[in-house]
């Protein structure tokens, strides 16, 4: 089995992460087979971080001197690479909050909290709540929240045995009384790409919003929210090359701007009386307090990053480094694919179980190879629950993923059944 | 390689186990689970006077988590109460002790192997699980309470 030709020079990027150099005990090169969990970080992201502090430190949009505005600048310059990025029709529309968990937070509480002044926007008894069983625990325990909050019933789609949503009673599940649909875009364990034009048609015949988790697609492969039809998408900073403590809730101008305000405070208000308040239009209407700016900065640092390498460039190398893991996977005796085990509607995730050792024995066992992989349910326990499995050990891998570096992984998984053999 | 941590005491229990299976007649019994891995394990004691007759279990998970309770097993089944409590404290202080504590073979025998896990945080849990639910079954042995119940350790 050859390595493909990839359309990176993957080598050059690898020079843009100096973590990559890092040598771990035992004098092993480092194999990060864990950009899914969180990605590496590219000097320009650093340096641009440690720039904003050591020159243009302010806060934002309330000082009129000149540092006050260079870091506004900058702050609300992000807010247009993250726009253009996932060609939002407005940069009004691009919200930031700490990470994905908090976007998608933002929806579930406004809905629920019964404050919005059209009731299209309030959930209640009555209405329905419909997401997946591959969802992150981000996508899954807020709308249980809101479910008990106001009455609605939680519902969701089940999965088929490769890995995939089970479409087929998507005529009953999304109905009449679904007030939102919340799904994932790539899964975070499966890897499956989900078929999201199905399910925003079947959505837009009963009126329901639909909320994109785009957590791990949109790091990896060129996103266009209007051609998705999708009303909102949440995504985070960490895993594209972009620091912790930030992330991006897109939306629909019309939707947020019916959503009442999230979070209370400073910037998020028109007018304050001790009688009421007025709030801020979008975006400050849902950035309440000093917001994570150089993390916004280091964001936008990011996305050019990105961009500049070539999001459709990164997507096929991604897609040409998954095929062949999967090969390789398959080839290893008593390794079993959890998750689409074919490259039809899939992304740069494979998780994986071995036959008689408990995945946490791999992982620690492939640490001690240099290999990093992430082991255990990965925040997504229904999916383990689904398939009767308690854990998987699982590869994900990015721009800078090397043929090499999936070979490596493959050797330490012969390693690890020696050694349990 | 795995030196410090998959010793061969470790892995011989882990591929033999001592001991396991849920037995009749007992005490008191407890579930845990690791809700970050997704380990779990029963067990139950046997208590007649002082002495514990029988520590049976069963369960699944990693390779510590299992071979932990192989060893507890087999150090706790036969003792009295205050014996097993003192064990288990000790196994417990060498697990919390990042890898600073002088492992005692003449009290913890075969779970001095377990020694080199207090060095991996992420593991030391994995280590605890079935001494957890031992103490937590113990305890319903003693007050009477019997039956199951579900815990988590974090």
């Amino acid at each position: 089995m050859s390595a493909p030709h990839s359309p990176l020079d993957v080598d050059r990027v690898r020079k843009d992460f100096p973590i990559l150099e890092r040598r771990l005990a035992g004098d092993h090169p480092l194999v990060y087979l864990d950009s899914a969990n969180t990605s590496q970080k590219p000097t320009a992201v650093l340096d641009t971080l440690a720039e904003h502090y050591t020159r243009h430190n302010a806060n934002v949009a309330r000082a009129v001197h000149q540092l006050g505005e260079e870091s506004t600048a900058a702050y609300e310059g992000a807010r247009d690479k993250l726009a253009a990025l996932i060609k939002a029709p407005s940069r009004d529309e691009i919200i930031f909050t700490k990470n994905a968990s908090e976007a998608l937070n933002l929806v579930a509480h406004t809905l629920a909290s019964g404050l919005a002044d059209d009731p299209h926007y309030r959930l209640g008894p009555g209405d329905e709540i419909v997401v997946t069983q591959m969802e992150h625990h981000s996508n899954i325990v807020p709308w249980q929240l809101a479910a008990k909050r106001t009455g609605a019933a939680f519902r969701w789609f089940g999965l088929t045995d490769d890995g995939r949503l089970d479409l087929s009673t998507i005529g009953e599940l999304i109905n009449e009384r679904t007030k939102i649909v919340s799904l994932v875009h790539q899964s975070n364990s499966l890897g499956t790409v989900n078929d999201v034009a199905t399910v925003v048609a079947r959505a837009r015949e009963v009126g329901a919003l639909v909320l994109l988790d785009g957590s791990q697609s949109v790091p990896h492969q060129p996103i266009d929210v209007t051609a998705l039809g999708v009303d909102l998408l949440a995504f985070t900073g960490h895993k594209m090359v972009g620091p912790t403590g930030i992330g991006v809730l897109w939306g629909r101008r019309e939707v947020l701007d019916a959503l009442p305000p999230f979070l209370g405070g400073g910037e998020m208000i028109e007018t304050v009386d001790m009688t009421g308040s007025t709030f801020a239009p979008i975006p400050h209407k849902f950035e309440a307090g000093t917001p994570p700016i150089a993390q916004a900065i280091g964001l936008g640092a990011a996305v050019d990053y990105l961009t500049g390498v070539g999001l459709d460039r990164i997507h096929e190398h991604e897609l040409g480094l998954t095929a062949y893991a999967l090969d390789k996977l398959n080839a290893v005796d008593g390794v079993r694919i959890i998750g689409p085990n074919s490259m039809e509607s899939r992304g740069g995730t494979v998780s994986f179980v071995v036959d008689g050792v408990h995945p946490h024995d791999v992982g620690q066992l492939l640490d001690e190879q240099g290999v990093a992989v992430r082991v255990g349910h990965h925040c997504a326990r229904p999916v383990c629950v689904r398939y009767g499995i308690p854990a998987t050990t699982r590869a994900s891998f990015y721009l800078y993923t090397t043929f090499d570096e999936i070979d490596a992984l493959a050797d330490g998984l012969h390693q690890v059944k020696r050694f349990f053999g | 390689m795995s030196d410090s941590l998959y010793q061969e005491i470790i892995l011989d229990h882990y591929k033999h186990p001592h001991g396991r299976g849920l037995r009749e007649p007992f005490g008191g019994e407890a579930h845990h689970v690791n809700p970050t891995c997704g380990d779990e394990i029963t067990v139950r004691v046997a208590i007649d006077g002082s002495t514990i007759t029988d520590v049976s279990y069963d369960g699944q998970g990693c390779s510590i988590s299992q071979a932990s309770a192989s060893v507890l097993h087999e150090l706790l089944t036969g003792t009295t109460v205050e014996d097993a409590f003192a064990v288990e404290k000790t196994f417990t202080e060498l697990m919390q002790g990042r890898g600073q504590v002088e492992p005692d073979e003449d009290v913890l025998g075969d779970g001095i192997a377990f020694a080199g896990v207090a060095k991996y945080p992420a593991r030391v849990k994995c280590a605890l699980l079935s001494w957890m639910a031992f103490k937590d079954a113990t305890a319903r042995a003693l007050t009477g309470a019997g039956q199951t119940s579900e815990e988590e350790t974090r």
